[in-house]
């Protein structure tokens, strides 16, 4: 109990005297995880509105596939890109392993496919006959995916948080590709994992606090945007 | 583009990108220099939760311009990836197997660093009464006889190879057992484990000391001339693996061994712990340790 | 006549059944056509593939005489073709966004997008709703505003999928009123899907009716309604008389209403002049054997029985007192009268049984 306490005041201390190696753990997940959501952002919408919107063969099983990974463990995705990435790898000239790129490719690939289902089927919802609508009122194709999105714009929004709450949170794949190499490619999970392995429990309560704000304020925000799209 | 000029979220989502991406690139930066800059070190897991390396790497960076990616594995997963040429420089602890991986070619120039010991530790009650025993192989003989919880890390770190080779000796096969658990954890989570549930445990004194403020177990036997452990630098064989930044793990080693580091090492701790974690041993020999 | 659209041979398929397959179908240039039939009959389908939404199997649609056959003389097609849809489908923003919606997607500028907006909810009386978010709407604000985007368009043609659907009465009453004006002033060419009887008389000159896919019958309303080819079209339509009249007296809300070369009395609140429907239940209208002096009904005439057919529990009778109507009357009466094919009968209904509607010009 004294352990907890203590672990947590200092864990404080920690937060509020903006200790340099904390805060920059902090915003290395940020950028890290922040860049991987919008490139899954930018895969995940276009593929599942893609999909949304054509009938091909095998859409049914694309779709099923798609909902799959939206389940993808992270340490499969890390132990893939590990052996695609690592020097004897068919990626090895890349050299990328051990680095914040490697993480921000293995976090993008685990964030897609939520991305991906939860944009196929925000589209999927809309009145069939919307698309006709749209069409019917002169839009051009471009113009009526665009309006299409636009108007699934909420539950997008909520792909987008469900992907980054995902990989901010994640550890498995991150410490794989990643390697926890300090002030390098140490993030708030693989640092929370180290911290606990070292004994510093005051600093992995101080990261673990810190999480659960970023979670916090990402479902705050999600919650507005909702709230105020409700009210309007 | 009317339609995307009324959509703030949009200009808010290309800016975030962009920041995020430009904000992104700055940390990769180091990564852009260079290729040859990386130094990919696979080291055991004491030597990062002891707090020794934070202390050295930024002192070699500063130094020699490198940039070290420090991967804290087991020391069989560090020689596993120094196998495959993942790695560029090893530190280790786990002499028999570092012989083997030195026949195998697949590392050059293996240096003996430092040392420390390992002790058995466990709960101050001290159920199987193992306390001030001198061998350690009659310790653990003796934790069995008692059936008493015995946490091993069980994942091919030195640590490991040293308890194995020790449970050898007893001629005791402890793998299945009712009171012999294996965490698959690191050095500190495996004390922490063994605190917990009231084990004991083979640990390395560096790791013990660090952590012990948060434990409850006592070091119940020390000085056995077996639980030396010794850790070694090798750098990987660059001829074998091309893409092995041979000359980073050179200096890397150079550095480990140097008058200067070893000074370090021997200082190390001092100030937390009251007693040195590690004892420098450059230029040594194995056989003379301990003595 | 002046056929704006025309569709020829067309057919479409769905899932390997057929689901629309007609020979030629025109819509006439300013006038308003009224596709009525029952569910599944077809009518959405053959608005959609009018409107160059959907691709025919087979068959062609020409828009003023030109084959629509390209992508690019569809889209073309398109930007003078507007639809409604049975759902508003109204976007999740302003009113005022919903409805300048086609006008930003012909890249109008500002001031032609707000004039339009403006006119088209001016139009729709709902200019006071522009600021309003989309979601807050009731059903029929929704759906005056869902045609007011399609007005805005400024088109040659519209098409309505079941517009009134879904409305409460007082709503629908107002707005097929307003819908009307706003077609009679406009003089856009439109396209109904209807499934009720007194919408496709109030709203439409021309009727089509479709089941199973294909037409049944065609023609102006009066022929549809009065000559129905088929004992279905005359289920669907009702067997209700419908005389076309013109108003040529109002007392106090007594109309005398001129039909053929007779005047029927009729209560209502039309100015003498006024294009109308008199419209008669069959119940309600009284075969004698001679005309009957002392009968309260206001408007009696003499009539030869051109048809009698026999119902379950009536006789249906089709008489002609210089207009066509039908009566029933009951078995035993019949045979009491002993009236037969070409027998002289007297006709009698009062001028309350006469429901008089509106009718275009």
């Amino acid at each position: 109990m004294e352990l907890i306490v203590q672990g947590i005041v200092k864990a404080f201390e920690l937060l509020l005297s903006f200790d340099p190696e904390v805060l920059g753990i902090t915003w290395l997940s940020l950028k890290i995880s922040g860049t991987a959501t919008f490139i899954s952002l930018f895969f995940g919408v276009s593929i599942g509105t893609a999909v949304a919107l054509t009938t091909f063969p095998g859409k049914r099983l694309v779709i099923s596939l798609i909902n799959t990974g939206m389940g993808l463990p992270p340490v499969v995705v890390g132990l893939f890109v590990t052996i695609m990435i690592w020097r004897s790898g068919p990626l090895g000239f890349l050299e990328i392993l051990y680095t914040p790129y490697a993480m921000i490719i293995a976090q993008a690939i685990i964030a897609t496919p939520i991305v991906m289902g939860i944009s196929l089927a925000s589209i999927q919802n809309l009145p069939p006959n919307l698309r006709l609508q749209i069409l019917a009122l002169g839009a051009s194709r471009m113009q009526m995916v665009w309006v299409l999105i636009k108007e699934s714009k909420l539950p997008l929004l909520a792909a987008v948080m469900a992907g980054f709450g995902g990989v901010i949170s994640e550890v498995g794949a991150s410490i794989m590709v990643g390697g926890n190499i300090k002030g390098y490619s140490r993030v708030l999970t693989t640092a929370t994992v180290m911290e606990t392995g070292k004994g510093n429990f005051d600093i992995a309560i101080a990261l673990g606090i810190i999480l659960l704000i970023l979670a916090f304020l990402v479902n705050l925000l999600l919650t507005h945007v909702q709230q105020r799209q409700r009210l309007r | 583009m009317k339609m995307f000029k009324n959509s703030k979220t949009v200009a808010v989502l290309i800016a975030a990108f962009l920041l995020f991406a430009l904000g992104a690139s700055d940390v990769l930066a180091a990564n852009a220099e260079p290729k040859q800059k990386n130094i990919i070190l696979a080291t055991t897991t004491s030597t990062q939760d002891s707090g020794l390396l934070d202390v050295l790497i930024p002192i070699f960076e500063k130094e020699t311009g490198y940039f070290v990616k420090t991967i804290a594995v087991g020391s069989g997963q560090a020689m596993a990836m120094g196998q495959k040429g993942e790695a560029d420089v090893l530190l280790v602890h786990s002499p028999d197997a570092e012989k083997k991986f030195m026949e195998a070619g697949n590392g050059v120039n293996r240096r003996l660093v430092m040392h420390n010991d390992f002790i058995i530790v466990g709960p101050s009650a001290d159920p199987a009464k193992i306390k001030g025993l001198k061998s350690s192989a009659e310790a653990l003989k003796t934790i069995a006889k008692a059936g008493a919880l015995f946490s091993s890390r069980g994942d091919n770190s030195g640590t490991h190879a040293k308890e194995k080779a020790l449970w050898k000796q007893t001629g005791i096969t402890p793998a299945g057992q009712k009171w012999y658990q294996e965490t698959g954890l690191g050095m500190g989570q495996t004390l922490n484990v063994a605190s917990e549930k009231k084990g004991y445990t083979l640990a390395d004194r560096g790791t013990y000391l660090a952590l012990k403020k948060n434990l409850g177990l006592d070091v119940l036997v020390e000085g056995d001339a077996a639980l030396l452990n010794i850790y070694h630098v090798i750098e990987i064989n660059g001829t074998k693996w091309p893409k092995v930044n041979a000359a980073g793990g050179r200096a890397f080693a150079d550095f480990m061994v140097s008058k200067k580091t070893q000074g370090i090492i021997k200082t190390f701790g001092v100030d937390k712990f009251g007693s040195p974690l590690f004892f420098p041993d450059a230029g040594k020999k194995v056989e003379d340790l301990g003595k | 006549m002046n056929s704006i659209m025309t569709v020829q041979n067309l057919l479409v398929r769905r899932g390997g059944v057929t689901v629309l397959d007609i020979e030629e179908m025109s819509v006439e240039a300013g006038r308003v056509l009224a596709l009525i039939g029952p569910n599944g009959a077809g009518k959405s389908t053959l608005l959609l593939t009018m409107a160059g939404l959907l691709k025919p199997d087979r068959g062609r649609i020409f828009y003023r005489g030109v084959p629509v056959d390209t992508g690019a003389r569809r889209s073309e097609m398109r930007k003078s073709v507007s639809v409604v849809f049975q759902e508003s489908l109204l976007l999740n923003t302003s009113v005022y966004k919903n409805v300048a919606l086609g006008l930003m997607f012909r890249r109008l500028t500002t001031g032609d997008i707000r004039k339009n907006v403006e006119n088209a909810l001016a139009y729709f009386g709902i200019s006071a709703l522009a600021g309003r978010s989309a979601k807050t709407l009731s059903g029929g604000e929704a759906k005056r505003v869902s045609l007011a985007r399609a007005f805005a368009l400024k088109p040659e043609l519209i098409l309505l999928d079941e517009a009134f659907n879904s409305l409460d009465p007082p709503t629908r009453e107002t707005l097929i009123d307003d819908l009307r004006h706003i077609l009679e002033e406009t003089k856009i060419t439109a396209v109904l899907a209807l499934h009720d009887r007194e919408e496709t008389l109030r709203m439409a000159q021309d009727v089509v009716v479709l089941a199973d896919g294909g037409i049944l019958q065609s023609g102006t309303t009066a022929q549809i309604f009065n000559q129905p080819a088929s004992e279905f079209v005359a289920g669907f339509v009702g067997t209700e008389t419908i005389l076309e009249g013109t108003v040529r007296n109002n007392r106090n809300g007594l109309l005398e209403i001129a039909v053929a070369d007779k005047m029927i009395e009729a209560v209502g609140d039309f100015l003498p002049g006024k294009a109308v429907f008199c419209c008669i239940r069959p119940e309600n209208i009284t075969v004698s054997d001679a005309p009957q002096d002392k009968s309260s009904a206001r408007n009696v005439f003499e009539a030869k029985i051109q048809k009698i057919v026999r119902q379950a529990f009536f006789y249906k009778m089709i008489l002609d007192c210089g207009f066509v109507v039908v009566a029933y009357i009951t078995v035993s009466s019949c045979e009491d009268l002993r009236l037969c094919e070409g027998s002289s009968v007297a006709v009698s209904f009062k001028a309350t049984a006469v429901h008089v509607m509106p009718r275009e010009r």
